[in-house]
């Protein structure tokens, strides 16, 4: 297990590496004088422009400022904001919060739905409920999530009156935002706010988490039924049920645990598309979270949060890939001593 | 002379009693498609859709950038106030719903067509490359691919498309880049194992170079799953672009493209459902088409892979 580990962060070095080579070459070529956007409307002088390129670094040779850039981020330096002058960690740590929590509810929507229907899917296979999984799988995969939110929107939000149309919590509710218990809008409502703040924020949360969580559902709709299928028609599956088991005890016991090795797979390499549906999702849903916050860093040329964003994002991705080639070793095992 | 004659006889009527004639490469990939049903359907649906794009000027009613100054968000004609002149509606500067969706038809086809093209010949050479050639290069390559894949596509789509500049082109070319690591990935790993086979090597004693072997031995062989690929990157393509495009990232506006039809809709919902409804919804039929026609695709050239 140790080998296999040492074995994988031996390959996430040089990732990282090249990620970082990646966006300092990504954010160099994006065209315009980033001292002059600083300055916004009012012009410089040119000694003043001068002084600001030296400040910022932006006067030495490419290679001196990436060296400068790698130094900075092993010191836990990412830079600073250029609109907000606030450094940029500080500004991505409430915002990944608020992405996170939006995150993870949407993951347990599309676990807690996607495994019960692609197992049932599995089971009762070329049932009307088989085809219909197998159909809204393909649906759900195929849909422009932008609009899926929109549409939601209108139908639940807007002509039901079932829920917020955007934001975290109610505008009425005075949250403390400056100094958050713990950035996690239901727990912090739960233990600190009154009565009714819960409810409030898990509404906020219901239709984000259904757009988001949609993909990721129908991609492990798919995924849980096809293993499924392979794994009802191996040999032990056939000696249990000779032996007398309930079939309810092995598709739940006996062919669910082999079945969840590809699904584990497919639910941690949803993490990376989820950062991106985020975006979409965030923007539908004015979301405060790192999706919008990245698109207006782009959109309003901040370098150093477009640089460091999207390092800290491919970062995690990185991370959450070797946590899944962990958990994938502890589920099975054939692979951890696989040479 | 006679025994000849006999033989060939012989061997008709062989032929007649064994087995009906072997089907055309073209005629067993049709038997296999039509099995699936919805691949079928999802094909139909296409051939609608290029019809409608090519012959969009004769069968759109209007102009997609007319402004109907008198019609300012008339709803669809089977709802009250609706009328035969605007099918599914106008937007709010006027313009006839159906009519934009109809030519960005074209221009969503042929975003997809580029993409695809691209992505295929820049992911062939270098999977091919790698695969062939590995050591440093293979090492290379795939590396990069792999920081690729670690960042999400939509992040890295747009990045680039603030480093060409917005519009609908560079947004081409953002997407084709973004989708090269499946190409190469893919392409790399069926040059491995064709690599080894019997063929090759024969063609390597026989004296073909590199690029002999990789273009014209090897790749024929590995061109199922880039089909199946291809298919699906196109639907990635459609869906990717629409959200840059409602992202203010890709076509600009007046241009009708479906993605930039929904990018400031929002505060119509509560007055205008047909302005949000239409655009999002042949957005996700064609991307559909697309899915159910890869999926057929898979079925009838690479029975391997089907699940």
């Amino acid at each position: 297990m140790f080998q296999f580990l040492l074995k994988r962060f031996g390959v996430l070095i040089p990732t990282f590496l090249g990620v970082t080579i990646l966006t300092f070459v990504f954010v160099h070529l994006i065209p315009g004088d980033p001292v002059l956007i600083m300055a916004g409307e009012r012009g410089l002088s040119p000694e003043r422009h001068a002084e600001l390129m030296a400040q910022l670094g932006l006067d030495k040779p490419l290679y001196q400022q990436y060296f400068n850039y790698l130094i900075g981020i092993f010191h836990g330096d990412l830079g600073v904001s250029f609109k907000s002058q606030i450094p940029v960690w500080e500004e991505f740590v409430p915002r990944f919060k608020a992405t996170f929590e939006l995150g993870m509810s949407a993951m347990v929507f599309a676990v807690f739905f996607g495994i019960p229907i692609g197992v049932l899917a599995a089971v009762k296979r070329g049932s009307i409920f088989d085809h219909t999984a197998i159909s809204l799988s393909l649906t759900g995969y195929s849909m422009p999530i932008f609009w899926w939110g929109m549409m939601l929107v209108m139908l639940v939000s807007v002509h039901l009156n079932l829920t917020p149309v955007s934001g975290r919590v109610s505008d009425m509710l005075f949250l403390d935002d400056s100094n958050p218990l713990t950035g996690f809008m239901l727990i912090d409502t739960l233990f600190w706010g009154e009565e009714g703040d819960f409810i409030d924020a898990v509404q906020h949360l219901i239709l984000p988490s259904i757009v988001l969580g949609t993909i990721p559902l129908a991609v492990i709709v798919r995924m849980t039924r096809s293993a499924m299928l392979e794994v009802l028609n191996e040999d032990y599956i056939r000696t249990a049920r000779a032996k007398g088991v309930s079939r309810w005890r092995i598709i739940m016991v006996h062919a669910l645990r082999n079945a969840m090795i590809p699904v584990v797979t497919i639910i941690g390499l949803q993490v990376g598309s989820m950062l991106a549906g985020a975006i979409l999702t965030e923007t539908v849903f004015s979301w405060p979270g790192i999706g919008r916050w990245l698109i207006d860093s782009l959109q309003r040329r901040d370098y150093p949060v477009v640089q460091s964003g999207v390092l800290i994002v491919a970062t995690l991705i990185i991370l959450v890939n070797l946590v899944i080639d962990m958990l994938y070793g502890i589920i099975n095992p054939r692979i951890r001593h696989k040479k | 002379m006679n025994s000849k004659i006999l033989s060939e006889n012989v061997i008709e009527q062989d032929m007649e009693n064994s087995a009906p004639l072997p089907m055309t490469p073209l005629q067993e990939f049709w038997c296999y498609f039509k099995k699936n049903k919805g691949a079928v359907v999802g094909l139909i649906y296409i051939i609608i859709v290029v019809f409608l794009a090519i012959f969009a000027d004769f069968v759109a009613p209007h102009l997609p950038a007319e402004q109907f100054r008198d019609y300012l968000l008339a709803p669809p004609v089977w709802m009250e106030g609706g009328s035969w002149q605007f099918i599914l509606g106008t937007d709010d500067v006027g313009r006839d719903i159906l009519s934009r969706l109809i030519y960005g038809a074209r221009l969503s086809l042929l975003i997809g067509c580029l993409v695809v093209i691209l992505s295929l010949i820049l992911g062939i050479t270098l999977g091919l490359i790698a695969g062939y050639v590995g050591g440093i290069v293979d090492n290379l390559i795939m590396r990069i691919v792999d920081i690729m894949l670690a960042l999400p596509s939509l992040i890295l789509a747009l990045v680039m498309v603030a480093i060409l500049g917005p519009s609908i082109i560079n947004a081409a070319i953002a997407l084709a880049f973004i989708a090269l690591p499946h190409y190469v990935r893919l392409t790399r790993a069926a040059m491995i194992t064709e690599l080894n086979k019997d063929y090759v090597i024969a063609s390597k004693v026989a004296g073909a170079g590199a690029f002999r072997q990789m273009f014209i031995n090897i790749l024929p062989n590995c061109l199922s799953p880039l089909i199946v690929q291809a298919s699906l990157g196109f639907s990635n393509a459609i869906l990717d672009m629409a959200a840059l495009g409602f992202l203010g990232m890709g076509a600009q506006p007046p241009t009708p493209e479906w993605g930039t039809m929904l990018s400031d809709v929002l505060q119509f919902v509560q007055s205008a459902w047909w302005v949000v409804t239409f655009p999002g919804l042949v957005i996700l039929m064609t991307v559909l088409a697309f899915n159910l026609m890869g999926d057929g695709l898979r079925d009838a050239l690479d029975p391997k892979l089907k699940q």
